[in-house]
């Protein structure tokens, strides 16, 4: 405890650390996922081929993907870029699965209606696939940014600093506050980002919420037989 | 791209070959910490979630229990556990076998959800025992899964494995801290290099094997992928 009230200076720089590297990734592999993943859902015969070169981009450990980028990008050893280039690629290898399963669940019926009413291809993408995908979107956003901000402390082993220099600090020094501060620390953001992801999709899909409330409480009647007064 | 060659030329270097520090030496104790990880966190996962598939009880325990590893930072985990009981092989092997339940767990469970309910009340229905039904059609048809489960596990322990070294736990992380330490570079890749073709061979092995077991009769309606989504997805260091 007393570890925790003399560092406080230490910790809050730590932690902003550890978000500048964890959030760009976050941000950055939903944005580059989305086109890719229309890609692979659109278009049959590319669908094998991305998901099989992304399967094996997600088989590179981390840690030795941290030193072989600098080699690749030019940076130094202990660059934060290349903590953020990895873990964008990572969020892309899970992310473009996802959206092409998204995509690929939207109901053909509602595809086809949309066509019918005179949605041109660009406005049926924006307002009828991917706000109907948005639920799978936002399951497979969720996992990247939780695991992301976990992943995001290994780089403290190659001199990045990160939440998790409090792990690597603690252990040089015998300090087992300061490991539990990292690990608490880290648990706290990842769920923090996840619980805003969870009420950023209920701003942007208010009917998903409703709808699945809706469905629950039919199949729960349902499950006990027709209510009688 | 000069360095590359540098770290491909030390993995080929016979110098670097036998003794403690050896490149055969640390690749046999990486895989031999990486199946033990495996059978012992199998041996726990495995029951458990054939329990839960075949009851269907405690699954949201199951999945919230694997969000949270999920946000769990496995080398803060390693470290402190390392703290607690000394350096060596132990704090790694704990740290790893939390790491790799939940992929094995859902594994397990979710191949018996995924076995058709017909199958299971045809049994049911020519008068096979539970016990029956979990041994001849539940464990069968669900075993795809369950391989997609140790593959995605697999993948995990191997890649996280090379923490192991920090804390003193050996196995290939050795080179990639040795070479940190000493600014050498190549080292530092040769660590890399290896330790990346072992999480791919264990893909291939895996993705083989899944294909191996799944039961005849049933090869027309098997998914494409049938590899389970890994439940905190990258873990370390991996």
């Amino acid at each position: 405890m007393t570890w925790l009230l003399n560092n406080g200076e230490l910790i809050g720089q730590l932690v902003v650390a550890h978000l500048l590297i964890s959030l760009p990734p976050i941000i950055l592999s939903f944005v580059i996922s989305v086109p890719i993943g229309w890609v692979a859902n659109r278009y049959r015969w590319s669908r094998g081929t991305l998901l099989t070169v992304l399967g094996l981009l997600y088989a590179i450990p981390s840690l030795p993907l941290f030193i072989i980028l600098p080699l690749v990008l030019g940076t130094g050893l202990r660059d934060s870029i290349n903590l953020v280039v990895a873990l964008t690629l990572y969020g892309i290898a899970l992310m473009v699965r996802t959206t092409a399963d998204g995509l690929a669940s939207v109901d053909p019926g509602i595809r086809q209606s949309a066509t019918a009413v005179g949605f041109s291809e660009r406005s049926q993408f924006f307002r009828v696939d991917l706000p109907l995908a948005g639920p799978v979107l936002l399951a497979g956003i969720r996992v990247v940014a939780v695991s992301t901000i976990s992943l995001t402390t290994v780089g403290a082993v190659i001199g990045v600093d990160s939440l998790g220099a409090l792990f690597t600090d603690g252990f040089q020094r015998g300090i087992a506050a300061e490991i539990l501060t990292g690990i608490v620390l880290t648990i706290i953001i990842a769920l923090s980002v996840d619980g805003l992801l969870v009420l950023l999709g209920r701003v942007l899909m208010p009917w998903v919420a409703v709808n699945s409330g809706r469905v629950a409480r039919r199949e729960l009647r349902r499950a006990r037989g027709p209510v009688t007064a | 791209m000069n360095l590359f060659v540098q770290g491909i030329l030390w993995v080929l270097n016979p110098a670097h070959y036998g003794g403690v520090d050896g490149i055969d030496t640390r690749v046999g104790q990486h895989l031999l910490i990486s199946l033990g990880v495996l059978v012992v966190a199998s041996i726990i996962a495995i029951p458990l979630g054939y329990v839960i598939g075949h009851t269907g009880r405690g699954r949201s325990l199951a999945i919230g229990a694997s969000g949270a590893i999920r946000a769990l930072p496995t080398l803060g985990l390693l470290i402190i556990i390392a703290l607690i009981v000394n350096v060596g092989l132990l704090a790694p092997f704990i740290a790893l076998v939390v790491l790799a339940i939940p992929s094995i767990l859902a594994g397990a469970y979710s191949g018996f959800e995924a076995v058709d309910r017909r199958a299971i009340d045809a049994a049911r229905a020519v008068g096979m025992t539970e016990f029956q039904i979990v041994g001849r059609v539940e464990i069968p048809l669900g075993l795809p899964l369950l391989i997609g489960g140790l593959r995605t596990a697999s993948l995990q322990v191997i890649a996280t494995a090379t923490l192991a070294d920090y804390v003193g736990g050996g196995g290939l992380g050795h080179f990639i801290f040795a070479g940190v330490k000493t600014n050498d570079y190549p080292q530092m890749l040769a660590g890399s290099i290896i330790v990346i073709l072992l999480a791919i061979l264990s893909e291939v092995l895996f993705s083989s094997v899944q294909r191996l077991v799944i039961p005849a009769g049933v090869t027309a309606g098997r998914p494409q992928d049938v590899r389970v989504k890994s439940p905190r997805s990258r873990t370390a260091l991996g």
